[in-house]
């Protein structure tokens, strides 16, 4: 049908600024009905400004905006909605404490007063409809992520929305429930719904999308049909680079497991969050946790740390004996830990660069001998340069960087420590393909310097890359390890579902 | 003028614009209203001092212990996000200490003096680590947990000396509640300056600031980064009540009594306006010592006007309202990011002009 191709959405010569930067610049964008579309581009290629102009978020500051070829003027969430323009974000904004019909129209409600019953209904009608395994009266915080996202998207899909924004939907579920997602979105997609995807992972995009339109530093590069543009060639545009260095990494070298000095161990270490479990590593080595969500993978590491509070267990440090029950007591033995959640736990946002760099270093130098202005600029420029963080100034607040930059600042900021063992714990999460590379060869490279690295993702290959050995955990016990020939995804999923292999190497 | 207030526009003040703004608005108004308001005499006070008066030295003078209690009420707000509503209350705790001291001995001597002082210091510092306690300790919010000290601090203050308002007299107390012979700067001025100079060498000389901004704005990473997040806080109380000791003395010297129920009363409010007047986020992070300290000017100052005007005492409240509605609302994010926009398009449209030139 001609209906088929007509646009329902267009954006044109979309310009935004921010303080120093031009974050949009030009950018064309156009989605089809009953398309799904991916937007794709490195961090700070202008992804997410674009879809915060589109929804409402930021004001552009230039261009135009057709819905169904008719101008609108998008000032507020609220004028996108009405709009028929939906958004669900990567973190769940709903409320968890109510219940899922409730969730699915809150603040939708007509006069002042709320109809319980005709919600209830029409929130069993609905999650039936699009096949949600969730009961409206249930609490929305007792579902699993996937079904508060799917709520999410339906309580979008209730407000008769035409244009639903997935931001990054995918980036905390399981494949099993990211499946489940791709049906509903092609559901959605066959009802004439156009959907702009926004994901990292570049799989996803080949599984669903028909089209995919990439930014690089806030300008368009191109739109293409996905069946035309192979996946080599989309990260070349997304990064704009040629291949080779893509090529040089894709060939695993080989990873010398010979044995140091161990530099860590730890016997029976538990905290409020992690069993007891034993660990050791070795200088210049780079080990990993591997296990899916809620397996203790991070709950161990922050043991380590001092994270959380620590309730047993003898740690050693260089062979000595040593006490770690707070940061600070693992930051004095060498070690650092940039930790999962970066917005929450990592960093200081209104804070610049360079205090951001600085912050843990100054922490170990002491309270009384702060670190002098000219050395933090020193420190601060220099980091800069070699991580390639790009910011407007070392004085921008952190904050108005983009995900990968100011994951950048953080590794800057243990970086500066000189540690002798780091602990990153999904470091790569939500940051572009470039970034993601960069941060490799760093581990790498830190691992060549002689320092301890533990590093932690939820992508198998990226562990495999960088990791000589793999600590396999599920239900929160260690379920095995895994070193040279084992180090395959065959023999990793085969721990984690707990067959054969597991029970060989059982600890 | 228009080559100033463009560079005061551009990210020159930053945070200060507002309390700066607000400070010359004041001054343009009286100026057009009555350029006399400005006159600095010399005259010669009781003890036959040549001083300096006018309505300016008195502002400066009046407001010398709210500027005390803003510096210390900026360093909780920073650290903890929430504001101390009981720094009336442990003034006058803390005065109260003072003229006990004071009284125990015979003569007043500087010694008497500095170790009166220094008791109001210590027990000041007490009552503020039993607020910080509450806060950092129990995760109490600050204004809950103020509210206590608020309530009973004047009550405790009362029980110091018996129930009594005890006057106190000696040349050293008069030299620091209103002038030091020979120096025609009101003593509590310059020891406004003293305890700004300690707050920039404090800050100079440890990582408080970078600390206690970190632990504002994020307290869960500043954990991660080994900072003892609890301690800061707890800090931040305690040198406050640093403030308070000060602010409570100045005020006793002036009167040369105690009294427990009008020393200091409803500061509190003021002092958390000034802060806020300051440009500094009520909900803790960034902060500026020097904003807190130009906002107590601007509510003095603006006091001071309505008085010059003759607006009676019931009513200056109603008209202080009115201004500071105004200026919280010009230091609002949704204007200051309106006014940021405008300001940009401006010169964007001054750019294309610029470029054809240079071709």
């Amino acid at each position: 049908m001609a209906m088929q191709e007509s646009n329902l959405l267009e954006m044109r010569h979309i310009n935004k600024f921010f303080p120093g930067v031009k974050a949009l610049s030009n950018v064309d964008f156009t989605l089809r009905k009953g398309e799904i579309h991916a937007l794709m581009g490195e961090n700070g290629a202008g992804k997410s400004t674009l879809i915060k102009v589109l929804t409402g978020v930021y004001q552009s500051d230039g261009g135009e905006i057709t819905v169904d070829g008719k101008n609108v003027a998008i000032r507020s969430p609220q004028d996108a909605q009405n709009n028929g323009i939906s958004t669900v974000y990567q973190e769940i904004t709903l409320c968890p404490n109510l219940t899922v019909a409730e969730n699915m129209f809150i603040g939708r409600e007509r006069g002042p007063f709320v109809r319980q019953k005709d919600y209830k209904k029409r929130a069993a009608e609905l999650l039936g409809e699009l096949g949600i395994p969730a009961r409206g009266t249930q609490q929305l915080g007792d579902c699993s992520l996937a079904v508060q996202q799917m709520v999410a998207i339906a309580r979008a899909v209730d407000m008769k929305c035409r244009v639903l924004v997935l931001d990054e939907p995918t980036s905390s579920l399981d494949d099993k429930e990211v499946n489940v997602l791709f049906n509903l979105m092609r559901d959605l997609k066959s009802r004439g719904v156009g959907i702009i995807f926004v994901t990292h992972f570049l799989e996803q995009v080949y599984a669903v999308c028909d089209r995919i339109t990439v930014l690089r530093n806030g300008e368009l590069v191109g739109e293409y049909l996905t069946e035309e543009l192979p996946q080599v060639k989309l990260v070349a545009k997304m990064i704009g680079k040629d291949l080779e260095e893509l090529k040089s990494l894709g060939e695993v070298e080989e990873k010398k497991s010979d044995i140091k000095e161990i530099f860590y161990e730890a016997k029976d270490l538990s905290s409020s969050e992690a069993r007891p479990f034993d660990f050791n590593i070795h200088k210049g080595e780079v080990n990993g946790f591997t296990g899916l969500l809620g397996s203790g993978r991070s709950e161990s590491v922050r043991a380590v740390f001092g994270a959380d509070k620590v309730t047993g267990g003898q740690v050693q440090v260089n062979g000595k004996n040593v006490r770690i029950t707070k940061p600070i007591d693992a930051m004095k033995n060498g070690i650092g830990y940039l930790a999962e959640d970066r917005k929450r736990d990592g960093i200081i946002a209104d804070l610049s660069v360079r205090e951001n760099i600085i912050l843990a270093a100054q922490v170990m130098k002491g309270f009384f001998r702060p670190i002098s202005r000219s050395e933090a600029e020193a420190f601060a420029d220099e980091y800069i340069k070699v991580l390639n963080i790009k910011t407007a100034s070392r004085e921008t607040p952190v904050g108005s960087l983009s995900g990968g930059n100011q994951q950048k600042v953080i590794l800057a900021r243990w970086l500066l420590t000189h540690p002798n063992y780091l602990i990153l714990d999904e470091p790569t999460r939500g940051i572009d393909v470039g970034t993601k590379l960069e941060i490799q060869k760093l581990v790498l490279k830190l691992a060549e310097d002689g320092v301890a690295v533990t590093f932690i993702s939820s992508e198998i290959e990226e562990m495999l890359r960088t990791c000589s050995r793999l600590i396999v955990m599920r239900d929160r016990n260690i379920v095995g390890e895994l070193t040279g020939a084992d180090l395959n995804e065959a023999q990793i999923m085969k721990t984690i579902a707990g067959g054969e292999a597991a029970n060989e190497k059982e600890v | 003028m228009k080559k100033k207030s463009k560079s005061i526009f551009q990210g020159g003040l930053g945070q200060l614009t507002i309390p700066v703004i607000a400070i010359a608005l004041l001054v343009l108004f009286n100026l057009i209203r009555d350029p006399s308001f400005f006159s600095i005499g010399i005259t010669h006070n009781n003890d036959g001092n040549a001083v300096l008066a006018g309505n300016l030295i008195s502002i400066v003078n009046s407001a010398s212990e709210l500027a005390v209690l803003a510096m210390g009420m900026t360093l909780v707000t920073a650290a903890c996000g929430g504001q101390d509503i009981s720094v009336g209350a442990a003034a006058a705790i803390a005065g109260s200490t003072f003229v006990k001291v004071l009284k125990s001995g015979g003569s007043i001597s500087g010694l008497t003096v500095l170790a009166a002082f220094l008791m109001a210091c210590v027990v000041a510092m007490l009552f503020g680590t039993f607020n910080g306690t509450l806060v950092a300790v129990f995760k109490i919010q600050p204004m809950i947990a103020t509210l206590i000290l608020y309530t009973c601090g004047r009550s405790i203050a009362y029980w110091i000396n018996g129930g009594a308002t005890p006057t106190v007299s000696s040349p050293i107390l008069t030299g620091i509640g209103s002038f030091i012979p020979g120096i025609p700067i009101p003593t509590p001025v310059i020891i406004v300056v003293v305890v700004a100079v300690i707050f920039r060498l404090v800050f100079h000389f440890t990582s408080l600031e970078l600390f206690t901004q970190s632990v504002g704005i994020n307290g869960s990473a500043a954990r991660l980064n080994g900072i003892n997040v609890t301690g800061i806080k707890l800090l931040s109380f305690i040198i406050l009540g640093l403030c308070v000791a000060v602010a409570g003395c100045i005020g006793v010297c002036r009167l040369g009594l105690i009294n427990h129920e009008t020393l200091l009363l409803d500061v509190e409010m003021d002092t958390i306006l000034a802060v806020a007047i300051g440009g500094n986020s009520l909900g803790g992070g960034k902060f500026r010592i020097s904003g807190s300290i130009i906002g107590a000017y601007v509510i003095q100052m603006l006091t001071i006007t309505l008085y010059a005007m003759k607006v009676s005492s019931t009513d200056v409240k109603a008209y202080k309202a009115i201004v500071i509605i105004i200026l919280v609302v010009i230091g609002s994010p949704v204007v200051k990011s309106r006014f940021e926009k405008m300001m940009r398009q401006r010169q964007e449209r001054k750019v294309p002009v610029t470029a054809k030139g240079a071709k």
